[in-house]
């Protein structure tokens, strides 16, 4: 990858900026309000995102602020908008398109993978094409299967695309102002249940966070916990059951996955020996095995035993509650298999 | 359009002696869509192109020499080799790219209308696509936002009769023309071999769009003369020989505007041969540069991936 994929520059925030507790939703909405403040070639796209503020509130108070004119409702024409977005972007705007659920990026994949991500390598890097996607994951609303599938490792497949899943209020803001300031196109991924759920320290005013930076969300000696968005807290969570019985976790979020990150999740792994990969996607050919893989390529000879990995079961979301938290990992899961890990 | 058939009878010939690599799809037949239309629009105006779009590149103004050196895969060409015959894409003649995906160049053309209406720039872009783009759903999106914001973008929809290898009256249910009206988009219907009158509908057109009246769609029938690729010779299957010749002897763009030329008086023969003459050898020359230009260095595949 080269170096300035991998470090984009970035904004420190003010020494002095008063931090406050706000959700991971007003974390998003602040860094859309102040990213707009600063561009005027910033405009949002989307269902409902004007006056109702999109499905999820999230964008409440953007349109009295800018007007309909940036803050635009659309019809419901997921392809059709995105693919607009697209040609703006490669004519000097920097729009953001907003898809309500994340199972429907599979209606804007032409758009995506072979508009966007395809333009500037195609045109020998005449074109550029600086976009955000931003689109939702996460399961566990009871939204059934056609709401609720996390699909970030789709875009994160493609070369030319650039994708973030942040997990914390603090992240969610600095890695949007990145990707709103970046000249790519930026797929976005927002946790549903972070929303309201997910709340944490952030700097008022302006701070990014570089793409292709992980960050130690918590230190420990015996394991390292690799997790992803909403996974995150469950690794959180994890980590201090696991540390009543002696074990000590260490939490690596990668924040990116791509650009990636492999250094620290590498060097975190050849400290601890012990590895386990956590994500919210499916299973099978999906963010796990690709983080896994980093980690038994780069740490082999440290490891005491297989890198394991968590996701969602291979199935479609179902709608019954208790089916449907049989298909997302939680602490209990987490807890169980680092004990099996660690002989305890 | 001379430039145009003479360029391509070129790709032809460098293709059928493989010193073309992948797929080229020939313009031969149509060059007065693509001129007609181009001619119409200011340099810092706006296209989206086909997989057919060699005509609608140097109709909007790019030069023959780096066109077949990225037909070649040569680092010199417009896009370093990287994308070929499909993809010519150019910012400094407004080309959008060529979209080898069908339909694809409708999002980009009306999102470029989206930015300059945005902009207060003033500049209008058409989106050219074969008849078979009819079949993706992703067109009627793109005419529904662009009639509802009043963008300044026409879609312009080049009916050369086939598919592919499949007759368009196959794959396209009810009139063509009753699309653009279910939006309230103007369109108008025009003889694609006749390059005046293409001209004259698409100057109307990209008037109005300018002035803030919104997209128009511009249905230019007309007729591909060669293979679906230039590798599609067996053709009887799905079209006669005598139609393709039909429209060759009655209906070729060039040969109608030479003779209205003459007929009005504007040249005469020698000129128009000269104007044959000149071009010639400036294709000749751009083959021969493209010939001679060096491969790009394998080194460079990972560059130009991000911006
Ligand atoms: C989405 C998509 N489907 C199929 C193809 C394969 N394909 C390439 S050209 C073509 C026919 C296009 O016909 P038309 O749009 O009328 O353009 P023409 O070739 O006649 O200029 C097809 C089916 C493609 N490139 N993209």
């Amino acid at each position: 990858m080269p170096e300035a994929v991998a470090h984009a520059g970035r904004v420190p925030p003010k020494a002095d900026a008063p931090v406050r507790e706000i959700t991971f939703g007003e974390a998003i909405r602040e860094a859309l309000a102040e990213e707009m403040r600063r561009d005027p070639k910033v405009v949002l796209l989307g269902e409902d995102v004007a006056e109702a503020g999109t499905a999820f509130k999230v964008l409440k108070g953007l349109v009295e602020e800018f007007g309909k004119d940036r803050v635009i409702d659309t019809p419901i024409s997921e392809a059709g908008f995105t693919g607009l977005a697209v040609g703006a972007a490669m004519t000097g705007l920097r729009p953001i398109v907003d898809i309500m659920f994340g199972d429907f990026i599979a209606l804007v994949m032409d758009q995506v993978v072979n508009q966007a991500a395809k333009s500037h390598y195609m045109s020998g890097g005449r074109w550029k094409v600086p976009m955000v996607i931003r689109a939702t994951m996460g399961a566990t609303r009871r939204s059934a299967a056609q709401h609720s599938q996390s699909l970030h490792a789709w875009p994160s497949h493609v070369p030319g695309l650039k994708v973030a899943i942040p997990s914390t209020p603090y992240d969610a803001k600095g890695l949007l102002k990145t990707a709103i300031r970046d000249d790519n196109p930026v797929v976005f991924f927002e946790d549903k249940i972070s929303y309201a759920k997910v709340k944490g320290p952030v700097p008022e005013g302006d701070y990014t966070i570089p793409f292709g930076v992980a960050d130690i969300k918590r230190e420990g000696r015996d394991v390292t916990l690799v997790a992803t968005s909403s996974m995150v807290q469950v690794a959180l969570g994890a980590a201090a059951m696991l540390e009543e019985i002696g074990i000590s976790a260490e939490v690596v979020d990668p924040r990116t996955t791509w650009p990636l990150d492999e250094k620290t999740l590498i060097e975190s792994v050849r400290k601890t020996s012990r590895a386990l990969v956590i994500d919210e996607g499916s299973f099978r050919y999906g963010v796990t095995g690709e983080l896994a893989s980093v980690i038994a390529e780069g740490a082999f000879y440290e490891l005491d035993g297989p890198v394991r990995r968590l996701g969602a079961r291979h199935v479609p979301i179902p709608f019954s509650p208790p089916l449907e938290d049989a298909t997302v990992p939680a602490e209990r899961d987490v807890v169980d298999l680092v004990r099996q890990m660690c002989n305890k | 359009m001379m430039a145009i058939r003479l360029f391509e009878e070129r790709v032809n010939d460098l293709y059928t002696r493989a010193l073309m690599p992948g797929l080229a799809h020939l313009y031969i037949g149509e060059e007065a869509v693509a001129v007609g239309v181009c001619e119409a629009l200011q340099p810092d105006d706006y296209i989206t192109s086909t997989h057919r779009g060699h005509g609608h590149c140097l109709a909007k103004g790019a030069v023959p020499h780096l066109m077949f050196a990225e037909l070649l895969g040569k680092e010199a060409g417009y896009c370093k080799g990287k994308g070929g015959s499909m993809h010519i894409a150019d910012p400094g003649t407004g080309n959008l790219g060529a979209n080898a995906i069908v339909g694809g160049g409708a999002g980009i053309a009306t999102g470029a209308a989206f930015a300059s209406k945005y902009q207060g720039t003033g500049r209008v872009s058409v989106c050219f696509f074969g008849e078979g783009a009819l079949g993706q759903g992703v067109l009627y999106e793109e005419m529904n936002l662009a009639q509802l914001w009043k963008l300044p973008v026409i879609y312009a929809c080049e009916n050369n009769l086939y598919n592919e290898y499949t007759h368009y009256s196959e794959t396209t249910a009810g009139d063509i023309m009753a699309r653009p009206a279910a939006f309230g988009v103007a369109a108008q219907a025009v003889d694609g071999q006749d390059v005046r009158a293409v001209h004259a509908a698409a100057s109307a057109m990209i008037d109005r769009a300018r002035r803030g009246d919104g997209p128009g769609f511009l249905l230019l029938n007309t007729y591909r003369y060669r293979g679906h690729h230039v590798g599609d010779v067996a053709r009887d299957y799905y079209r006669p020989k005598q139609e393709e010749q039909r429209w060759m002897a009655d209906r070729d763009p060039i040969a109608l505007h030479a003779a209205w030329l003459l007929a009005q008086g504007i040249a005469d023969q020698a000129a128009l041969d000269r104007i044959t003459e000149e071009l010639t050898a400036e294709m000749d020359a751009a083959v021969d540069y493209a010939m001679k230009a060096p491969y790009p260095d394998p080194g460079r595949v990972d560059e130009d991936i991000y911006a």
